[in-house]
């Protein structure tokens, strides 16, 4: 079946079959991989994205029912030149460890921001409900969504990775789309 | 987990879901939200071979909360539910319940409609939609007809619902003085024990009260016993409102299951029924 979606801000048109999930078009459709499936259960909200404006977890929709709406993913919330304020105070208050649920729990702190820019620590828990982290103990997590909330509120928000590690550029630069995940020195090197 | 092959289409009226029901017949399913057909068919427990998506009919997804019966469009999501600061006034108990569902993703993509036609066992609504005394309408093909909640849930997944009907709305008097309150599972949410408790009140003691649970038992029921109980009862005696939720579920063959056994949920109904009353008289 042919869909056309507007995927973070661009127009996208694919061939799937109906049972395709959102989460799998993303991800192996469109290589977006920073949404992640974690339980496929439509319990931990890793692969949470923002559908017409609302958050959504894209295990539990199929990509036909996205048909004609907008997606709006990790990668559209903000990259490493352009950081949204969330993503820079989950960086800078240590709101991950391993990183897995980071992607769907910073979609969904999105949200809930639109929602209520400046919610309470017990309106953060609840409004971050239905995403699961098995690492931090969720402490730091809602420490990071006051920061960004504050952020947001005082316009200081849209920093640059360099900006913020002047001193540690990355070390590897990420590989250009399509590329695939593993960097092409350690392609070689595994070769 | 990749569902069974199925085929996929959009419906733009009721007529046409019908329609396309009638000619697909057993095979097809409706699809609103799909929070709870989605998962199942990923776990292959569904495959129909069509849905029939009804997300886009436009109409049916309105509060009405100005009426008198409130009226509600099958395709209302949870979230504008919980967000509606006239049902919050109107019909408290549905407001609780709709708050209390899932979580914000859930109640993003979830309806009405759709959480009333799965009819599951631990849902939140069957026990409110009873409470309010709600009515439902159903759209077949010759026509419509209208059924109220206690006849609409039937048993576990089963519901009155025709295999070519459509839920399209569904509608109660105000009731200011209702309440819903659960216990739910920690990890999905779900209620173990849920109740919901609309009342009129008379001079400070219960005129009458509608008492439903949800959770206990293979399909949400009324507590009748409860109910004539806790006529004349003062709202401030609440050792009185305690005693006359005793024995909530009395009658009911209880479920059990790896999270709370029979007895504890027989026990947890008294509890909710307790603090559901408490709670809709203080409003
Ligand atoms: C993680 C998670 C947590 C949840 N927690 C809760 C909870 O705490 N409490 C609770 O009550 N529910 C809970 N749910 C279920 C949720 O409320 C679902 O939204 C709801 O049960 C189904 O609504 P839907 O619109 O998604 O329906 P769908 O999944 O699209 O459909 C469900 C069934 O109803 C039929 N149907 C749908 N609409 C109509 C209609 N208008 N007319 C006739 N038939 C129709 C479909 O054919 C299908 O058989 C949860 C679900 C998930 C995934
Ligand atoms: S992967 Fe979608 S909710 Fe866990
Ligand atoms: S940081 Fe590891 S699961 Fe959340």
């Amino acid at each position: 079946m042919q869909i056309d979606l507007t995927v973070n801000g661009k127009r996208a048109s694919l061939d799937v079959e109906p049972r395709l999930l959102l989460a799998h078009a993303l991800r192996d459709s469109l290589n977006l991989t920073g949404t992640h499936i974690g339980c496929d259960t439509s319990s931990c909200g890793a692969c949470t994205v923002l559908l017409d404006g609302v958050s959504v977890k894209s295990c539990t929709v199929f990509a036909v029912q996205a048909a004609g709406q907008e997606v709006t993913t990790i990668e559209g919330i903000g990259n490493a030149d352009s950081l949204h304020a969330m993503q820079e105070a989950f960086w800078s208050s240590h709101g991950l460890q391993c990183g897995y649920c980071t992607t769907g729990m910073i979609v969904s702190a999105v949200d809930l921001l639109r929602r209520n820019p400046d919610p309470s620590d017990d309106e953060i828990r609840s409004g971050l409900e239905g995403n699961l982290c098995r690492c931090t103990g969720y402490e730091n997590i809602v420490k990071s969504v006051r920061a960004a909330a504050k952020a947001m509120r005082d316009g200081t928000d849209r920093h640059s990775v360099r900006e913020l590690m002047p001193l540690h550029p990355p070390a590897v630069d990420p590989p250009p789309s399509g590329e695939g995940i593993i960097p092409k020195q350690f392609q070689e090197a595994n070769a | 987990m990749i569902p069974a092959a199925f085929e996929y289409k959009r419906a733009n009226s009721v007529d046409e879901a019908l329609r396309l029901l009638g000619e697909h017949g057993e095979d097809a399913k409706l699809l609103a939200g799909g929070h709870s057909l989605i998962p199942m068919m990923k776990l292959r427990l569904a495959a129909p071979a069509m849905l029939i998506d009804i997300a886009g009919i436009p109409n049916l997804d309105q509060i009405d909360a100005a009426s008198d019966p409130l009226t509600i469009g099958a395709l209302t999501k949870h979230a504008k539910l919980a967000a509606s600061d006239e049902l919050q006034k109107k019909a408290p108990a549905l407001w609780d319940a709709a708050n209390d569902l899932g979580d914000p993703q859930v109640r993003n993509r979830g309806t009405i409609g759709g959480a009333s036609a799965h009819g599951d066992p631990s849902a939140d609504y069957p026990a409110v939609l009873q409470a309010l005394d709600a009515t439902f309408t159903l759209a077949g093909k010759n026509g419509t007809r209208e059924l109220k909640a206690a006849e609409f849930f039937r048993g576990m997944f089963e519901t009155a619902l025709g295999a070519n009907e459509l839920l399209t709305k569904i509608s109660f008097a105000a009731a200011p003085k209702s309440a819903y309150v659960k216990f739910h599972h920690p990890a999905s949410h779900y209620a173990v024990v849920g109740v919901a408790v609309a009342l009129t009140i008379d001079g400070g003691a219960i005129e009458s009260a509608r008492v439903a649970i949800t959770g206990v038992g293979d399909v949400a029921f009324r507590a009748a016993g409860v109910e004539a109980a806790l006529k004349g009862v003062k709202t401030n005696d609440a050792d009185g409102l305690a005693a006359a939720c005793a024995g909530a579920a009395s009658g009911v063959q209880a479920r059990s299951d790896t999270f709370a056994s029979a007895s504890y949920r027989t026990a947890m109904a008294d509890v909710f029924a307790a603090r559901a009353v408490a709670q809709a008289a203080a409003r």
